[in-house]
């Protein structure tokens, strides 16, 4: 038996078909077309060539430098402001949840039981200019008649932060169940308060967790669009929406893609530093 | 001077009463076992001198002061956990040099402590390694090496083997042992394996439903238990009821049930009239087919019973027949097979019990249930 499964099998192989077919048709093969396409001059009436006008990316980051670098602090508050919301709740429910514990974690997916729009659209009545929240504040006269939220960046980021939570949650809530609660008495015993236990263990134990949880709310977070869409204004267009301006209004597809692999190249240059920082080798072991 | 004193010692976890008012001295450099089934008490003992859980009533002092309000991390004492507990994010050296880290102990004096310790348990070079990397052997070693690096006034060792295999475990007892010689700290080991307590410690007090049983050293627990619990926990043992006759000097006579009369030291007795249940080790007992008049020289004892032997089990070193007497008790002897001369006695033979009055102990009637119905069968034939 030991001898017949070390001989080549192409079970493996076959196995992985499906999918790796899948993948190069709908992601490969796209990603190619899109990347040569950013190179191509020309109009959508009489046809785009390529001509390799690399001038394409220049052109789009003077332009739309603005919303590239709005749409990267974007991503970067709203990460780390998931973070500091989804930290202690994870950890409240991993270490005293109990026989909740699944009751719990339902509770923060159960918003995904509704659409990704509905969600937005009913912030955008919750933040509206005379909404229960901002028409009841300003009926007490707890607040300026002229006051509002809706169309400002606090707007955008807090649809942004509340979409995007349960990806902050979940991966940290798995980091921190994993951890054997033991090794916190390990640390007392061994002369650490609570805080430097926290810091010493709890924290980078949970790091693997920290690190999924920011790869899954930085990249849609950048790229999202419904957020400005719905809840923002002039001031807060994003990436997401230039390039969909680009390729749907605009149908300057050369543009739309070279924005696209330059949020692209951006979002893979910050992760794999992110990843240095944070040490690998913490995440594969 | 008393390293550990606990003082009227409770712990009550919403209905149940975990540790009962217990009260422990144990001196200094000892190798002291708390021994008992799971769900004694024995555990939330040791979290409670350890300081992770907080007692409900009575104090704990450490080497004369009371500690009890006293978090973990400002004690001095260090503990070997169940699981081992290391963290799995640090090499072994950093593990090991965790606490020296946290007592802000110089850099230089660390690495020289961790390593003197690493030698110490035999894992010298191990410095680098991975704790994923380690067996399970090699993790309790790292363990033990993290606690006892900080010299801690007492060791606190949280059924340390239980995770390891028995050849291992047998080991790891010696070398507990070594070490603990070596170092001279107090340890205290909570284990519910009566053989591995006997082996390793100085003193042992034996648990049950969160009170002490019995207290003292392993000899003495083993040769006289105080009750019908300890009895069976520790060691197999045959018990026979039986009314006090009266005592004769330091004699007293017991009438069993079983229909002989027998003697025992008068100050064993746990009540000096009524019922009483007389206990002997089943190596202690000397048997012999029932008319044979012994033969031999040798004193074989004066207490003496009637049996018949229902079963006889050949375990190679020994021989045990487990017998009932006239009155239906249950009786186990063991036979050491030194020659021709132990010819196995067949099962229905009617056979004469004996043994020596100084082999006898005797526990109160009605005292607590017997401990580990398990110890007969398993346990047999061990000594």
């Amino acid at each position: 038996m030991a001898r017949r499964s070390r001989r080549w099998s192409p079970v493996p192989y076959l196995l992985t078909l499906p999918g790796a077919l899948w993948l190069t048709v709908f992601f490969i093969v796209p990603m190619f077309t899109m990347f040569s396409v950013s190179f191509q001059e020309g109009n959508f009436e009489e046809g785009f060539v390529f001509t390799g006008y690399w001038q394409n990316y220049t052109n789009v980051l003077t332009r739309y430098d603005t919303q590239l670098f709005r749409s990267l602090a974007y991503g970067l508050i709203v990460t780390l402001v998931t973070l500091c919301l989804s930290y202690p709740m994870a950890y409240w429910i991993a270490r005293r949840g109990g026989k909740n514990k699944n009751l719990f974690l339902l509770l923060i997916l159960l918003p995904f039981f509704t659409p990704f729009i509905i969600r937005t659209l009913a912030w955008k009545q919750l933040l509206g200019d005379n909404s229960i929240i901002l028409g009841t504040l300003k009926g007490w006269n707890l607040l300026p008649e002229s006051y509002q939220v809706l169309a400002t960046s606090t707007a955008v980021l807090s649809g942004l932060i509340y979409n995007f939570l349960p990806f902050m949650a979940l991966p940290l809530y798995v980091a921190l169940e994993r951890m054997d609660p033991s090794l916190l008495d390990a640390a007392t015993d061994l002369y650490s308060n609570r805080r430097q236990a926290f810091l010493r263990v709890t924290l980078p134990l949970s790091l693997p967790g920290v690190f999924a949880g920011s790869l899954l709310t930085f990249i849609p977070a950048v790229g999202d669009f419904i957020n400005a869409d719905l809840l923002g204004g002039v001031n807060t267009v994003m990436i997401g929406n230039v390039i969909q301006r680009e390729f749907v209004t605009n149908l300057d597809y050369p543009e739309g893609a070279a924005l696209s692999f330059l949020l692209m190249g951006m979002i893979v240059i910050g992760v794999f530093l992110y990843a240095r920082v944070l040490g690998t080798e913490e995440l594969t072991g | 001077m008393a390293e550990i004193r606990l003082e009227k010692l409770t712990k009550e976890f919403k209905e149940t009463l975990a540790v009962d008012h217990i009260d422990l001295v144990v001196e200094e450099g000892q190798f002291f076992s708390l021994l008992g089934p799971s769900g004694c008490g024995k555990t939330t003992t040791l979290r409670m001198i350890g300081g992770f859980e907080d007692p409900s009533s009575g104090a704990i002092y450490l080497g004369g002061d009371d500690v009890t309000d006293l978090p973990a991390y400002k004690r001095n004492v260090n503990t070997v956990f169940q699981s081992y507990a290391l963290f799995p994010h640090l090499d072994v050296y950093n593990n090991v040099a965790y606490g020296l880290k946290r007592k802000k102990v110089d850099q230089a004096d660390i690495k020289k402590r961790v390593e003197d310790m690493l030698v110490l348990v035999d894992l010298e070079g191990y410095g680098p390694r991975r704790i994923n990397q380690m067996s399970g052997g090699q993790q309790q070693r790292v363990a033990l090496a993290r606690a006892l690096v900080n010299r801690p006034a007492v060791l606190l060792l949280d059924e340390p083997l239980g995770a390891l295999d028995l050849k291992l475990r047998n080991q790891m007892q010696l070398e507990l042992k070594r070490i603990q010689r070596e170092v001279g700290i107090t340890f205290i080991y909570v284990t519910h394996d009566q053989e591995e307590a006997m082996r390793m410690s100085d003193r042992i007090a034996v648990m049950n439903a969160g009170r002490f049983e019995q207290v003292g050293a392993a000899q003495d627990v083993y040769k006289l238990p105080a009750t019908a619990f300890v009895a069976g926990f520790l060691g197999a043992s045959n018990l026979l009821d039986g009314e006090v006759e009266g005592a004769d000097g330091s004699s007293a006579k017991v009438a069993l049930a079983a229909g002989s009369t027998i003697a025992l030291p008068a100050a064993r007795l746990p009540n000096e009239r009524g019922s009483v249940r007389i206990g002997v080790r089943p190596e202690k007992i000397f048997i012999e087919a029932a008319g044979s008049s012994g033969g031999g020289t040798e004193n074989r004892g004066d207490n003496a019973i009637e049996a018949m032997v229902d079963i006889s089990i050949y375990t190679g070193v020994s021989t045990s027949y487990e017998c009932s007497t006239t009155d239906g008790s249950k009786v186990v002897v063991y036979v050491q097979n030194m020659g021709a001369s132990a010819d196995a006695l067949a099962p229905g033979s009617k056979v004469r019990l004996s043994w020596h009055p100084e082999h006898t102990f005797a526990v109160e009637k009605n005292s607590s249930t017997e401990g580990g119905d398990n110890e007969m069968s398993d346990r047999g034939g061990t000594t």
